[in-house]
Protein backbone atom coordinates (compact mmCIF):
# COMPACT_ATOMS: atom_id res chain seq x y z
CA UNK A 1 0.00 0.00 0.00
CA UNK A 2 3.02 2.30 1.06
CA UNK A 3 4.75 1.91 -2.56
CA UNK A 4 3.26 4.77 -4.73
CA UNK A 5 3.40 6.76 -1.77
CA UNK A 6 6.76 6.63 -1.54
CA UNK A 7 8.11 8.29 -4.17
CA UNK A 8 8.91 11.93 -2.92
CA UNK A 9 7.26 14.81 -4.93
CA UNK A 10 9.63 17.78 -5.85
CA UNK A 11 9.24 21.30 -4.81
CA UNK A 12 8.01 21.83 -7.54
CA UNK A 13 4.70 19.48 -8.08
CA UNK A 14 4.13 19.96 -4.55
CA UNK A 15 4.12 24.20 -5.16
CA UNK A 16 2.33 24.43 -8.46
CA UNK A 17 -1.72 23.99 -7.58
CA UNK A 18 -1.16 26.58 -4.44
CA UNK A 19 0.60 28.73 -6.76
CA UNK A 20 -2.13 28.83 -9.43
CA UNK A 21 -5.24 28.98 -6.80
CA UNK A 22 -2.89 32.29 -4.96
CA UNK A 23 -2.96 33.70 -8.23
CA UNK A 24 -6.43 33.61 -9.27
CA UNK A 25 -6.99 34.62 -5.70
CA UNK A 26 -4.95 37.78 -6.14
CA UNK A 27 -6.78 38.24 -9.26
CA UNK A 28 -9.94 37.94 -7.52
CA UNK A 29 -9.48 40.49 -4.86
CA UNK A 30 -7.77 43.01 -7.29
CA UNK A 31 -10.33 43.44 -10.19
CA UNK A 32 -13.86 44.23 -7.73
CA UNK A 33 -11.15 47.48 -6.69
CA UNK A 34 -10.74 48.12 -10.32
CA UNK A 35 -14.77 47.91 -11.25
CA UNK A 36 -18.04 47.17 -11.32
CA UNK A 37 -20.01 44.71 -12.86
CA UNK A 38 -18.25 42.47 -14.54
CA UNK A 39 -14.71 42.86 -12.75
CA UNK A 40 -17.36 42.29 -9.42
CA UNK A 41 -18.24 38.81 -10.94
CA UNK A 42 -14.92 38.03 -11.70
CA UNK A 43 -13.95 38.43 -7.75
CA UNK A 44 -17.13 36.76 -6.75
CA UNK A 45 -15.87 33.70 -9.16
CA UNK A 46 -12.11 33.76 -7.99
CA UNK A 47 -12.74 33.78 -4.38
CA UNK A 48 -15.64 31.94 -4.25
CA UNK A 49 -14.02 29.31 -6.58
CA UNK A 50 -11.90 28.44 -2.27
CA UNK A 51 -14.90 27.44 -0.28
CA UNK A 52 -16.26 25.32 -3.21
CA UNK A 53 -12.51 23.11 -3.83
CA UNK A 54 -12.42 22.35 0.20
CA UNK A 55 -15.78 20.96 0.43
CA UNK A 56 -15.11 19.74 -2.87
CA UNK A 57 -11.91 18.10 -1.28
CA UNK A 58 -13.13 16.94 1.32
CA UNK A 59 -16.23 15.20 0.27
CA UNK A 60 -14.51 13.33 -2.59
CA UNK A 61 -12.28 11.38 0.25
CA UNK A 62 -15.30 10.79 2.27
CA UNK A 63 -17.44 9.21 -0.42
CA UNK A 64 -15.08 7.32 -1.95
CA UNK B 1 -6.48 35.49 16.35
CA UNK B 2 -9.62 33.68 17.01
CA UNK B 3 -11.17 36.54 18.98
CA UNK B 4 -10.45 38.71 15.62
CA UNK B 5 -11.88 36.52 13.73
CA UNK B 6 -15.17 36.22 15.49
CA UNK B 7 -15.38 39.74 16.07
CA UNK B 8 -14.83 40.17 12.56
CA UNK B 9 -17.26 37.92 11.28
CA UNK B 10 -20.89 40.33 12.27
CA UNK B 11 -18.47 43.31 11.30
CA UNK B 12 -18.61 41.97 7.69
CA UNK B 13 -22.59 42.70 8.17
CA UNK B 14 -22.54 45.90 10.08
CA UNK B 15 -24.84 47.60 8.11
CA UNK B 16 -27.61 45.11 7.97
CA UNK B 17 -27.40 44.19 12.09
CA UNK B 18 -27.20 47.64 12.90
CA UNK B 19 -30.40 48.27 9.98
CA UNK B 20 -32.02 44.53 11.55
CA UNK B 21 -31.79 45.60 15.21
CA UNK B 22 -31.88 49.51 15.33
CA UNK B 23 -34.61 51.47 13.79
CA UNK B 24 -33.50 54.71 12.21
CA UNK B 25 -35.42 58.20 10.99
CA UNK B 26 -35.44 57.22 6.95
CA UNK B 27 -34.30 60.08 5.05
CA UNK B 28 -36.69 60.75 2.17
CA UNK B 29 -36.66 58.94 -0.63
CA UNK B 30 -36.04 61.12 -3.86
CA UNK B 31 -36.02 60.81 -7.49
CA UNK B 32 -32.36 60.01 -8.94
CA UNK B 33 -30.71 63.51 -9.64
CA UNK B 34 -32.69 65.92 -6.47
CA UNK B 35 -30.10 68.29 -5.57
CA UNK B 36 -28.50 68.17 -2.73
CA UNK B 37 -29.59 70.64 0.26
CA UNK B 38 -28.63 74.10 0.74
CA UNK B 39 -25.50 73.01 3.01
CA UNK B 40 -25.61 76.14 5.42
CA UNK B 41 -29.08 75.50 6.00
CA UNK B 42 -28.83 72.00 6.72
CA UNK B 43 -25.56 72.81 9.49
CA UNK B 44 -27.54 75.33 11.11
CA UNK B 45 -30.89 72.82 11.27
CA UNK B 46 -28.41 70.28 12.63
CA UNK B 47 -26.51 72.73 15.29
CA UNK B 48 -30.26 73.70 16.58
CA UNK B 49 -30.40 70.38 17.38
CA UNK B 50 -27.34 70.24 19.70
CA UNK B 51 -26.80 74.08 21.50
CA UNK B 52 -23.52 74.51 22.28
CA UNK B 53 -22.15 72.49 20.30
CA UNK B 54 -19.48 73.56 17.26
CA UNK B 55 -19.46 71.50 13.96
CA UNK B 56 -16.05 69.32 13.29
CA UNK B 57 -16.61 67.81 10.65
CA UNK B 58 -19.55 67.58 7.21
CA UNK B 59 -19.59 63.75 6.03
CA UNK B 60 -21.26 62.15 3.08
CA UNK B 61 -22.73 58.97 4.45
CA UNK B 62 -21.04 56.27 1.79
CA UNK B 63 -24.19 53.52 2.32
CA UNK B 64 -26.79 55.76 2.23
CA UNK B 65 -26.99 58.68 -0.33
CA UNK B 66 -29.62 60.89 0.63
CA UNK B 67 -28.04 61.30 4.49
CA UNK B 68 -25.08 63.67 5.87
CA UNK B 69 -23.33 62.99 9.49
CA UNK B 70 -22.45 66.25 10.79
CA UNK B 71 -19.82 65.67 13.59
CA UNK B 72 -20.27 67.98 16.30
CA UNK B 73 -17.74 69.01 19.51
CA UNK B 74 -18.34 70.62 22.78
CA UNK B 75 -15.18 73.14 21.46
CA UNK B 76 -13.09 72.93 18.03
CA UNK B 77 -10.40 71.54 20.01
CA UNK B 78 -12.07 68.64 21.77
CA UNK B 79 -11.27 65.34 21.33
CA UNK B 80 -12.77 64.25 18.10
CA UNK B 81 -13.43 60.75 18.70
CA UNK B 82 -16.22 61.79 21.71
CA UNK B 83 -17.83 63.76 19.45
CA UNK B 84 -21.78 63.37 18.79
CA UNK B 85 -23.18 62.18 14.87
CA UNK B 86 -25.80 63.72 14.19
CA UNK B 87 -28.07 62.65 10.83
CA UNK B 88 -29.62 64.92 8.48
CA UNK B 89 -31.53 64.55 5.50
CA UNK B 90 -28.84 65.48 2.42
CA UNK B 91 -32.20 66.79 0.35
CA UNK B 92 -34.54 68.20 2.46
CA UNK B 93 -31.58 69.65 5.49
CA UNK B 94 -34.11 68.14 7.88
CA UNK B 95 -33.04 66.73 11.11
CA UNK B 96 -33.20 62.85 11.61
CA UNK B 97 -31.91 61.44 14.43
CA UNK B 98 -28.93 61.47 16.70
CA UNK B 99 -28.41 58.04 17.66
CA UNK B 100 -26.09 56.82 20.44
CA UNK B 101 -23.79 54.46 18.30
CA UNK B 102 -21.52 53.43 21.77
CA UNK B 103 -24.29 50.55 23.04
CA UNK B 104 -24.82 49.18 20.01
CA UNK B 105 -23.31 44.95 19.30
CA UNK B 106 -21.45 46.46 16.19
CA UNK B 107 -19.95 49.20 18.14
CA UNK B 108 -18.67 46.56 20.89
CA UNK B 109 -17.51 43.94 18.03
CA UNK B 110 -15.56 47.10 16.52
CA UNK B 111 -13.75 48.26 19.23
CA UNK B 112 -12.76 44.34 20.39
CA UNK B 113 -11.77 43.86 16.63
CA UNK B 114 -9.81 47.31 16.38
CA UNK B 115 -7.98 47.94 19.96
CA UNK B 116 -10.12 45.74 23.27
CA UNK B 117 -11.10 49.13 24.51
CA UNK B 118 -7.60 50.23 24.75
CA UNK B 119 -7.28 52.94 22.82
CA UNK B 120 -3.89 53.33 20.65
CA UNK B 121 -1.63 50.89 22.68
CA UNK B 122 -4.88 48.64 21.73
CA UNK B 123 -4.96 49.01 18.42
CA UNK B 124 -0.45 48.74 17.98
CA UNK B 125 -1.09 45.44 20.36
CA UNK B 126 -3.44 44.20 17.42
CA UNK B 127 -1.02 44.72 15.15
CA UNK B 128 1.88 42.78 16.58
CA UNK B 129 -1.03 39.85 16.41
CA UNK B 130 -1.42 40.72 12.99
CA UNK B 131 2.16 40.39 11.77
CA UNK B 132 2.66 37.22 13.70
CA UNK B 133 -0.16 35.66 12.21
CA UNK B 134 1.36 36.67 8.66
CA UNK B 135 4.34 35.22 10.05
CA UNK B 136 2.66 32.12 10.93
CA UNK B 137 0.99 31.90 7.26
CA UNK B 138 4.78 32.15 6.14
CA UNK B 139 6.11 29.49 7.89
CA UNK B 140 3.14 27.37 7.50
CA UNK B 141 3.78 27.17 3.63
CA UNK B 142 7.26 26.17 4.67
CA UNK B 143 6.05 23.46 6.33
CA UNK B 144 3.60 22.87 3.92
CA UNK B 145 6.29 21.17 1.70
CA UNK B 146 7.24 18.17 4.01
CA UNK B 147 4.00 16.95 4.68
CA UNK B 148 2.73 17.04 1.43
CA UNK B 149 5.68 15.08 0.15
CA UNK B 150 4.10 11.75 -0.78
CA UNK B 151 0.79 13.35 -0.91
CA UNK B 152 -1.37 14.72 -3.83
CA UNK B 153 -2.74 18.45 -3.89
CA UNK B 154 -6.27 18.40 -1.40
CA UNK B 155 -5.72 15.31 -0.08
CA UNK B 156 -7.84 14.28 2.87
CA UNK B 157 -7.45 10.98 4.37
CA UNK B 158 -11.32 10.84 5.74
CA UNK B 159 -10.62 6.74 7.22
CA UNK B 160 -7.83 7.78 9.42
CA UNK B 161 -7.67 9.27 13.44
CA UNK B 162 -8.14 12.67 14.15
CA UNK B 163 -4.92 14.06 14.51
CA UNK B 164 -4.55 13.29 10.73
CA UNK B 165 -7.95 14.44 9.61
CA UNK B 166 -7.15 17.54 11.12
CA UNK B 167 -4.20 18.17 9.62
CA UNK B 168 -5.36 17.41 6.37
CA UNK B 169 -8.28 19.78 6.89
CA UNK B 170 -5.36 22.62 7.95
CA UNK B 171 -3.41 22.06 5.22
CA UNK B 172 -5.95 21.86 2.61
CA UNK B 173 -7.67 24.87 3.95
CA UNK B 174 -4.60 26.55 5.09
CA UNK B 175 -2.93 26.54 1.64
CA UNK B 176 -6.51 27.54 -0.45
CA UNK B 177 -6.82 30.89 1.65
CA UNK B 178 -3.16 31.57 1.84
CA UNK B 179 -3.08 35.14 -0.30
CA UNK B 180 -6.27 36.09 1.47
CA UNK B 181 -5.63 35.27 4.85
CA UNK B 182 -1.89 37.16 4.32
CA UNK B 183 -4.07 39.64 2.16
CA UNK B 184 -6.83 40.18 4.91
CA UNK B 185 -3.90 40.12 7.67
CA UNK B 186 -1.25 42.53 6.53
CA UNK B 187 -4.35 45.23 4.99
CA UNK B 188 -5.16 44.93 9.00
CA UNK B 189 -1.88 45.40 10.28
CA UNK B 190 -1.89 48.38 8.27
CA UNK B 191 -5.48 49.77 9.44
CA UNK B 192 -4.21 49.79 13.06
CA UNK B 193 -1.42 52.41 12.07
CA UNK B 194 -4.02 54.81 10.84
CA UNK B 195 -3.85 56.88 13.81
CA UNK B 196 0.11 57.48 13.15
CA UNK B 197 -0.64 57.55 9.38
CA UNK B 198 -2.86 60.53 9.91
CA UNK B 199 -0.76 62.46 12.73
CA UNK B 200 2.24 61.90 10.15
CA UNK B 201 0.14 63.64 7.31
CA UNK B 202 -0.88 66.38 9.31
CA UNK B 203 2.60 67.17 10.42
CA UNK B 204 3.87 66.47 6.70
CA UNK B 205 1.25 67.39 4.09
CA UNK B 206 -1.09 69.26 5.92
CA UNK B 207 1.26 72.07 7.85
CA UNK B 208 3.35 71.87 4.76
CA UNK B 209 -0.24 73.24 2.76
CA UNK B 210 -1.00 75.37 5.54
CA UNK B 211 2.33 76.88 7.05
CA UNK B 212 1.64 80.22 5.91
CA UNK B 213 -1.66 80.38 6.94
CA UNK B 214 -0.36 78.99 10.81
CA UNK B 215 -0.74 82.15 12.36
CA UNK B 216 -4.15 83.25 11.59
CA UNK B 217 -6.65 82.69 14.23
CA UNK B 218 -10.26 81.07 13.60
CA UNK B 219 -12.20 83.07 11.77
CA UNK B 220 -15.05 84.25 13.83
CA UNK B 221 -17.82 84.64 11.44
CA UNK B 222 -16.35 82.10 8.32
CA UNK B 223 -17.62 82.17 4.85
CA UNK B 224 -20.22 79.86 3.68
CA UNK B 225 -19.58 75.85 3.67
CA UNK B 226 -21.69 75.17 0.70
CA UNK B 227 -19.80 77.61 -1.02
CA UNK B 228 -16.96 76.07 0.11
CA UNK B 229 -17.79 72.89 -1.39
CA UNK B 230 -18.71 73.97 -4.78
CA UNK B 231 -15.58 76.19 -5.19
CA UNK B 232 -13.57 72.65 -4.13
CA UNK B 233 -15.51 70.47 -6.54
CA UNK B 234 -15.27 72.66 -9.67
CA UNK B 235 -11.53 72.92 -8.76
CA UNK B 236 -11.12 69.12 -8.80
CA UNK B 237 -13.02 67.91 -11.62
CA UNK B 238 -14.95 64.79 -12.04
CA UNK B 239 -14.32 64.06 -8.06
CA UNK B 240 -16.89 64.68 -5.08
CA UNK B 241 -17.10 65.65 -2.05
CA UNK B 242 -16.71 62.80 0.92
CA UNK B 243 -16.02 65.12 3.97
CA UNK B 244 -15.63 69.13 4.99
CA UNK B 245 -13.37 69.24 8.05
CA UNK B 246 -14.45 73.04 9.52
CA UNK B 247 -11.65 75.39 10.74
CA UNK B 248 -9.68 74.81 13.42
CA UNK B 249 -10.32 70.86 13.34
CA UNK B 250 -7.46 68.20 13.47
CA UNK B 251 -7.96 67.89 9.50
CA UNK B 252 -7.62 71.36 8.50
CA UNK B 253 -5.89 74.85 9.12
CA UNK B 254 -6.93 77.30 11.66
CA UNK B 255 -8.64 79.19 8.93
CA UNK B 256 -9.51 76.65 6.28
CA UNK B 257 -11.94 74.73 5.34
CA UNK B 258 -10.48 71.44 3.78
CA UNK B 259 -12.98 69.68 1.57
CA UNK B 260 -11.85 66.01 0.88
CA UNK B 261 -12.84 64.86 -2.38
CA UNK B 262 -13.08 61.07 -4.12
CA UNK B 263 -13.12 59.82 -7.46
CA UNK B 264 -16.21 57.06 -9.06
CA UNK B 265 -14.57 53.43 -9.36
CA UNK B 266 -14.22 51.41 -6.48
CA UNK B 267 -10.41 52.11 -6.36
CA UNK B 268 -10.62 55.98 -6.65
CA UNK B 269 -13.72 56.47 -4.32
CA UNK B 270 -11.39 55.56 -1.51
CA UNK B 271 -8.28 57.91 -2.33
CA UNK B 272 -9.07 61.11 -1.01
CA UNK B 273 -7.71 64.01 -2.06
CA UNK B 274 -7.99 67.56 0.22
CA UNK B 275 -8.51 71.33 -1.21
CA UNK B 276 -8.41 73.85 1.39
CA UNK B 277 -10.39 77.08 1.12
CA UNK B 278 -9.97 79.85 2.73
CA UNK B 279 -12.79 80.33 5.30
CA UNK B 280 -12.46 84.17 5.54
CA UNK B 281 -12.64 84.82 1.65
CA UNK B 282 -14.40 81.85 0.50
CA UNK B 283 -11.02 80.97 -2.40
CA UNK B 284 -9.24 77.95 -3.13
CA UNK B 285 -5.42 78.29 -2.07
CA UNK B 286 -4.20 74.23 -2.09
CA UNK B 287 -4.95 71.15 -3.37
CA UNK B 288 -2.62 68.03 -3.29
CA UNK B 289 -2.76 64.43 -4.11
CA UNK B 290 -2.39 62.76 -0.91
CA UNK B 291 0.93 60.80 -0.42
CA UNK B 292 1.80 57.39 -0.68
CA UNK B 293 1.39 56.67 2.73
CA UNK B 294 -1.88 57.46 3.12
CA UNK B 295 -3.30 56.32 -0.21
CA UNK B 296 -1.58 53.14 0.87
CA UNK B 297 -4.02 53.18 4.17
CA UNK B 298 -7.02 54.01 2.22
CA UNK B 299 -6.33 50.97 -0.54
CA UNK B 300 -5.78 48.53 2.09
CA UNK B 301 -9.36 49.60 4.43
CA UNK B 302 -11.56 47.83 1.69
CA UNK B 303 -9.17 45.11 1.06
CA UNK B 304 -9.51 44.31 5.00
CA UNK B 305 -13.23 45.08 5.31
CA UNK B 306 -14.69 43.07 2.13
CA UNK B 307 -17.12 46.16 1.63
CA UNK B 308 -16.27 46.77 -1.96
CA UNK B 309 -18.13 44.68 -4.26
CA UNK B 310 -21.53 44.49 -3.42
CA UNK B 311 -23.09 41.85 -1.02
CA UNK B 312 -22.22 38.43 -3.09
CA UNK B 313 -18.52 39.47 -2.47
CA UNK B 314 -19.63 40.38 1.58
CA UNK B 315 -20.94 36.92 2.05
CA UNK B 316 -17.59 35.18 0.27
CA UNK B 317 -15.74 37.13 2.80
CA UNK B 318 -17.87 35.86 5.89
CA UNK B 319 -17.51 32.21 4.30
CA UNK B 320 -13.32 32.39 3.94
CA UNK B 321 -13.49 33.75 7.90
CA UNK B 322 -15.30 31.02 8.82
CA UNK B 323 -12.64 28.73 6.90
CA UNK B 324 -10.20 31.00 8.71
CA UNK B 325 -11.26 30.04 12.46
CA UNK B 326 -11.24 26.28 11.04
CA UNK B 327 -7.93 26.43 10.42
CA UNK B 328 -6.56 28.17 12.97
CA UNK B 329 -8.69 25.96 14.82
CA UNK B 330 -7.34 22.93 13.86
CA UNK B 331 -3.64 24.61 14.15
CA UNK B 332 -4.36 24.57 17.81
CA UNK B 333 -5.25 21.41 18.40
CA UNK B 334 -2.04 20.19 16.31
CA UNK B 335 0.19 22.28 18.52
CA UNK B 336 -1.42 21.51 21.59
CA UNK B 337 -1.15 17.20 20.37
CA UNK B 338 2.62 18.02 19.41
CA UNK B 339 2.84 19.62 22.93
CA UNK B 340 1.28 16.95 24.63
CA UNK B 341 3.53 14.07 23.22
CA UNK B 342 6.60 16.10 22.99
CA UNK B 343 7.06 14.83 19.39
CA UNK B 344 6.48 16.35 16.54
CA UNK B 345 3.18 16.21 14.75
CA UNK B 346 4.82 13.51 12.20
CA UNK B 347 5.52 11.38 14.58
CA UNK B 348 2.22 10.95 16.20
CA UNK B 349 0.65 10.98 13.14
CA UNK B 350 3.40 7.95 12.18
CA UNK B 351 1.98 6.31 15.73
CA UNK B 352 -1.55 7.32 14.76
CA UNK B 353 -1.14 5.65 11.59
CA UNK B 354 0.26 2.61 12.83
CA UNK B 355 -2.68 1.98 14.94
CA UNK B 356 -4.80 2.27 12.09
CA UNK B 357 -3.03 -0.38 10.17
CA UNK B 358 -2.82 -2.64 12.88
CA UNK B 359 -6.98 -2.20 13.57
CA UNK B 360 -7.28 -2.67 9.91
CA UNK B 361 -5.14 -5.51 9.71
CA UNK B 362 -6.87 -7.16 12.33
CA UNK B 363 -10.52 -6.53 11.59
Amino acid sequence: MNSHRATHRTLMQIFAAPLVVAIVSTAGLISALVGDGWWDAVSWTALGVLPLLYLMFIWRRKTS
Amino acid sequence: MLLLCITGLPLIFHEEIDDLLHSQVKAAEVPAGTPQANLDKLLANAMASAPGKVPHFLVWDRDDPNTMFVSVGATITSDPSKNTLIRMDLHTAAFLDAPDFTGRFTYIMLRLHTDMFAGLPGKLFLGLMGILLCVAIISGIVVYAPSMRKLSFGTYRARRTRVVRWLDVHNIAGILLVAWTLVVGFTGVINTWADLVLKLWQFGQLSEMTAQYQDRAVPAKPTSVDAAVKVAAEAVPGMTASFVAFPGTLFSSKSHYAVFLHGDTPLTSRLLKPALIDAETGKLTDTRDMPWYVSTLFISQPLHFGDYGGMPLKIIWAVLDVLTIIILWTGVYLWLRRRKAGVTVERSIAKASAVDNAALTSS
